[in-house]
């Protein structure tokens, strides 16, 4: 970091209240076994610090591996998975929990602070119905008798927006869905009236229409009781809708520390302001020019034995170097429709035509010069590298395979395209395993490019990784499009990728395309009621957003 | 209509049943591998062609595999597993006691073993990757490599032939009492016990370890409850359909197990009569033996789909 | 630089050693097989150094001959198996259709009946030859190949890397040969040495029941047959085998454990 060890004063001043949770040079350690090497021990918070009162609401956000779940739960004193505290005080309630012994620590957890997790799928207790979990603490810890405990959760069950509240409970965690799962954890926290909660990405899991749902119900019912609570996620426009003072973590060290609003408007560090300022990628719209180059045309397919279609009647076209983002959310056939179009997943009605000739619709009849036009990248780079093979390997298959080059010639070609995707040419001998999220997908880029496509589908390719990394990704992908004047049909649920990027958007719902055209045609009023969700509903970097929203809401429904 | 859980147990049941089925006609198969030469192997080489023909019509070997199968299989619905060659004694009859003498033996190693695989799993998981966890797995790892006759003879060369603690050999006859009887199979069950144990400990730590590290075990931790009360509410009920599962395996492991352990003890049961006559060739009496342990072995799988079919939440209460 | 912690280079040291003893056993027996020397039962001596078994024969030169016979038709047997149950189960993983269900079905049922059991039924029947145990006990192993290269291999399949090499129009060549087997690679090597080990155990239990190996020829298994009778009597001939036995089971397991653990799935690509 530029500025080593700077002084980070909490952002509040001497004199104030005795804070609910004081956490003071937190260190934490693990140890790691990386493979046929000895164990080491490895610092994942080194100092931290940080204040909160009652009532008030602290947003922790990062990278991943920057320590932030980490520091939630040293809140409960909790280390996961072999983590060990290290170092420093964790005071609540004026008390250093870290000191306590066992006994100690169990009436505090459940008790005064509680947790809710990124994934409440995982975290309820499958044989158990969900109200016996939810007033779990409160029965164990004496706060409340049965009768009252079920009461303040049926009342929560209310405030969170659940579905028939006198009943939720008596369901068992497989019977309700994610959204609403995420909202009976929210319970499940808050029922023993604690005074702190910590939330660890409570929303990173959902869909974003349900996601602004699941905040704004989260919200409510902090402000409702009064508690403190610990917001944790890697997304500084969620957290930037409901905590008071921001903490910017990165590599286990604090960046910057301050109230919401100085974080978001006037970021002092230049890492917060490159957070702040993600996905601000200005991209001009190309018009189409000239005949498309890809036209779906009235497709129609469905699983084998399943009955119903997963894309129903869709038709879009994607001009020559062009990129035609196609959004919506898991279950709307987005992905369904690549598979389509590659020849996995043959379509029921309609087809697909290429350079207007229509692709035979299974990847089998196929020719080689077919397959090559056509190429693909994958969300998860590591899944879509064969782990086993070196970068020279991954990249240099397709130039053996299509072009027929070898020895010399083609390692100077993989060279070429590590100079493109803007890595040095020392990684052609390094196997996937020893590269980092964003260089693996750089790796991927490059064995799609070494086809010499014409098109590229990029199926959520960014949304796996940080945000500065996926900012990167976008960037060399717009570049490599003006050199290469490749097409691309890019795939996301993320509505600030698709305005960074495209120049025309099909969008998607349920199997069906429910609105599509120019970049500027889609994104200007009227909407028609899922576009409109759909585009209110992505967190934008501004205070006081999710307010606006929620309004905006209400005004559309009373209208309606 | 019919709950979905008692259509898959009902469906899982007559799994078992075919599965049953096509494993009576895969051991029948399996004695036909050498086809029509039973009747020579009875008489001998120096038997005359008329004595063969009439011994072959006997035993009806002039029909067709298919209906000698049919035949067989349907006399064996009915209790009549045929007579031995050898000897000519009815094999049911045969069979019936020592069939109870070898479950009396697998029972007895089974009310030994699985509590104490149950407690070892338990410590070893309480005490993951501290000595005694890795003391337990060091002597499973020996033991599941040694095999159960040479556990055995270690057993009788020490305790019965040095120490005169137990007999060597596992008399055991209707005169006895119980505690006589225990007393006489006390070394079978020792060997038996520690043949299977190794694996089933294994086994239920990797279970309980499994649930153990459920987030759902975090999320109880973080409401503060006692280790106790999260053991019995929350790893439990999840972990006994994997629990019983480990089990049933071990003792249709058990099942096997005991053949080579009555050999080595003469203990007059199902398998040494089973090794007894596949050194005499005796196909009946073979088929009969093989017929009977498979049922065991499918049956205690049957059971632990069953069990985790029971156990499942998702299952027993469906959207 | 690799690092091999002592308890595989312990297994890997006494492994070597078994196969030594098995590949020179005529050079380094003091005495042929069957070749009568002394009294029944003798105590260890220097002519003697194990001393000599239930009819005078050395038991040090029946040991090493008898390991020779172990090893050798374990490892047959192991690589029948190998051989049998990993390519039906990559063919049924790749194949995946009506060749996956028969397969796949067909080994349900042979699982079905415990090995040992099937092996008896099928032995009461067969002669008792070297070729036949080694079809019977790799053919029966097999099965347990089978599942374990099959759901290896469906796991990879799955992956996006595969998909990518269909994608550009691989043929299924490339498929198995360069994406599927070099990532199946090493829980397959880590289960052979599980296999062999259970071939080892296998063929003693045979043996040891008079079903295996026939006399005057012995493996392990055999010849804790030919003097169980000494026990009672307080001699430990019978012993001895069974040690080497477990000997050589504790050591192949030590180093099976250690490729395991080494390189769980599909982590790194270096240090192979």
């Amino acid at each position: 970091m530029s500025d080593p060890n700077p002084a980070i004063p909490a952002p509040e001043a001497p004199g104030d209240e005795a804070p609910l949770l004081d956490i003071r040079d937190l260190r934490i350690e693990a140890t790691v076994h990386p493979p046929g090497e000895r164990p080491r021990t490895q610092q994942i918070v080194k100092g931290v610090s940080a204040r909160l009162r009652k009532g008030r609401v602290l947003g922790l956000i990062g990278e991943s591996g920057a320590g932030k779940s980490t520091i939630g739960l040293a809140a409960l004193a909790y280390g996961r998975g072999g983590v060990r505290i290290s170092g420093g005080q964790v005071l609540l309630n004026g008390r250093d929990i870290l000191r306590l012994p066992a006994r100690g620590l169990r009436r505090v957890r459940g008790k005064e602070v509680t947790y809710v997790a990124q994934s409440a799928a995982a975290a309820f207790n499958p044989a158990i119905r969900l109200m016996d979990q939810i007033v779990e603490s409160a029965l164990e810890h004496g706060v409340a008798s049965r009768a009252e405990a079920e009461a303040r959760a049926v009342s929560l069950f209310e405030q969170l927006g659940l579905p028939d509240p006198a009943n939720f409970g008596r369901r068992y965690p497989h019977q309700v869905s994610g959204g609403q799962l995420q909202r009976a954890m929210t319970a499940m926290a808050l029922c023993p009236e604690p005074d702190l909660v910590v939330f660890d990405e409570p929303t990173t899991a959902l869909d974003v229409t349900t996601q602004i749902d699941v905040l704004a119900a989260i919200k409510r019912a902090i402000r409702a009781t009064g508690v403190g609570a610990i917001y944790i996620t890697h997304d500084l426009a969620v957290v930037a809708q409901v905590a008071d003072d921001i903490m910017v973590l990165r590599h286990g060290e604090t960046v910057e520390y301050g109230p919401t609003a100085q974080i978001i408007e006037r970021p002092r560090q230049e890492y917060t302001r490159a957070l702040v300022s993600v996905r601000a990628i200005e991209h001009p719209e190309n018009p189409p020019e000239g005949a498309p180059l890809l036209s779906v045309r009235g497709v129609s397919a469905a699983y084998p034995g399943v009955p119903v279609d997963v894309l129903s009647d869709v038709s879009v076209d994607l001009h020559p170097g062009r990129t035609l983002a196609v959004v919506g959310e898991s279950g709307s056939g987005k992905s369904t429709l690549a598979r389509a179009i590659v020849g996995l997943l043959p379509p029921r009605e309609g087809e697909v035509l290429f350079d207007g000739r229509p692709l035979p619709p299974r990847l089998k009849q196929r020719s080689r010069e077919d397959l090559r036009q056509l190429q693909m990248i994958y969300q998860m780079a590591d899944t879509a590298m064969n782990p086993r093979q070196t970068v020279r390997t991954i990249i240099g298959r397709p130039l053996e395979f299509y072009f027929g080059l070898r020895g010399a010639e083609r390692d100077k070609r993989v060279n070429e395209l590590l100079d493109e995707i803007e890595m040095g040419r020392g990684f052609a001998d390094r196997y996937p395993a020893e590269l980092s999220g964003g260089q693996k997908q750089r790796v991927c880029i490059a064995r799609a490019l070494a086809a010499k496509p014409r098109l590229i589908i990029c199926d959520e390719v960014t949304s796996a990784l940080d945000p500065l990394v996926a900012d990167g990704i976008l960037k060399l992908l717009l570049d490599l499009q003006r050199i290469e004047d490749v097409a691309y049909l890019f795939i996301t649920h993320d509505l600030a990728t698709v305005r960074a990027i495209a120049d025309s958007i099909a969008v998607m719902h349920r199997g069906k395309v429910v609105r599509y055209g120019t970049k500027t045609q889609v994104l200007t009023p009227p909407f028609d009621d899922y576009t409109d969700l759909l585009l209110s509903s992505a967190p934008e970097m501004k205070l006081g957003w999710l307010e606006e929203v929620l309004a905006h809401r209400r005004m559309e429904s009373a209208g309606h | 209509m019919l709950h979905p859980i008692v259509k898959l147990l009902v469906q899982r049941i007559a799994l078992g049943l075919l599965l049953l089925f096509a494993a009576s006609a895969l051991i029948f198969a399996g004695t036909q591998l050498l086809p029509g030469d039973v009747a020579q192997s009875i008489l001998g080489q120096s038997a005359t062609p008329e004595a063969l023909a009439n011994l072959r019509a006997e035993l009806g070997l002039n029909d067709p595999p298919v209906q000698r199968y049919f035949n067989w299989l349907f006399s064996a619905l009915h209790g009549d597993l045929g007579t031995a060659l050898s000897n000519g004694e009815d094999i049911a009859q045969s069979l019936g006691k020592r069939l109870g003498n070898t479950l009396f033996l697998a029972a007895c190693a089974a009310a030994v073993s699985v509590p104490l695989a149950l407690i070892l799993g338990i410590v070893s998981v309480r005490y993951r990757n501290r000595w005694p966890d890795r003391l337990i797995s060091a002597v499973s790892l020996a033991s599941i490599s040694i095999p159960e006759f040479l556990i055995a003879y270690v057993l009788i060369f020490y305790v019965a032939v040095q120490l005169r603690w137990f007999p060597s050999v596992a008399m055991i006859s209707d005169a006895m009492t119980l505690g006589q009887k225990l007393s006489a199979i006390a070394l079978p069950v020792a060997v038996l016990t520690l043949v299977v144990l190794a694996h089933m400990m294994r086994m239920t730590r990797a279970a309980i370890l499994n649930v153990m590290q459920s987030a759902y075990i975090e999320t109880a931790e973080l409401k503060g409850l006692a280790p106790i009360r999260i053991i019995a509410r929350h790893a439990l009920p999840n972990a006994i359909a994997p629990i019983v599962n480990v089990i049933m395996l071990n003792l249709a492991y058990l099942v096997v197990g005991v053949v080579v352990i009555e050999v080595v003890f003469v203990y007059p049961g199902m398998g040494q009569y089973l090794v007894d006559h596949v050194a005499k060739r005796d196909v009946p009496v073979v088929q009969a033996c093989g017929l009977i342990f498979a049922a065991v072995y499918i049956g205690l799988n049957t059971v632990a789909d069953v069990v985790s079919i029971l156990a499942n939440p998702r299952l027993r209460h469906p959207k | 630089m690799i690092r091999i912690p002592l308890s595989a280079l312990l297994g890997l040291t006494v492994t070597a050693l078994f196969f030594a003893g098995a590949a020179l056993a005529p050079w380094i027996a003091p005495y042929p097989m069957t070749q009568i020397v002394g009294d029944v039962w003798e105590p260890a001596s220097a002519e003697h150094l194990l001393g000599t078994d239930s009819i005078g024969r050395d038991l040090l030169s029946r040991m090493i001959y008898g390991g020779r016979t172990t090893i050798w038709i374990a490892t047959l047997a192991t690589m029948l198996s190998f051989l049998t149950g990993s390519v039906l189960g990559l063919t049924a993983a790749v194949a995946g259709g009506w060749v996956d269900q028969a397969l796949s079905r067909l080994v349900d049922l042979v699982m079905s009946i415990p090995t040992l059991i099937f092996a008896l039924v099928v032995l009461s029947v067969l002669p008792t030859t070297m070729t036949t145990l080694v079809l019977v006990m790799g053919l029966l192993d097999s099965t347990r190949v089978y599942r374990l290269a099959r759901a290896v291999a469906v796991d990879i399949t799955v992956m996006d890397f595969v998909e990518a090499a269909r994608l550009r129009g691989e043929g299924r060549g490339w498929i198995v040969f360069r994406e599927i087997l070099p990532n199946a690679l090493s829980p397959l090597v880590a289960e052979m040495g599980l296999r062999f080990i259970f071939m080892v155990l296998f063929l003693s239990t045979l043996s040891f029941l008079g079903l295996g190996v026939q006399p005057p020829n012995a493996d392990w298994g055999g010849i804790v047959k030919e003097n169980k009778e000494g026990i009672v009597y307080g001699i430990s001939a019978a012993l001895t085998p069974a040690i080497a036995i477990a000997a050589l089971a504790i050591s192949v397991n030590l180093v099976a454990d250690w490729i395991l653990t080494r390189t769980t799935s599909l982590k790194g690509g270096r240090g192979e």
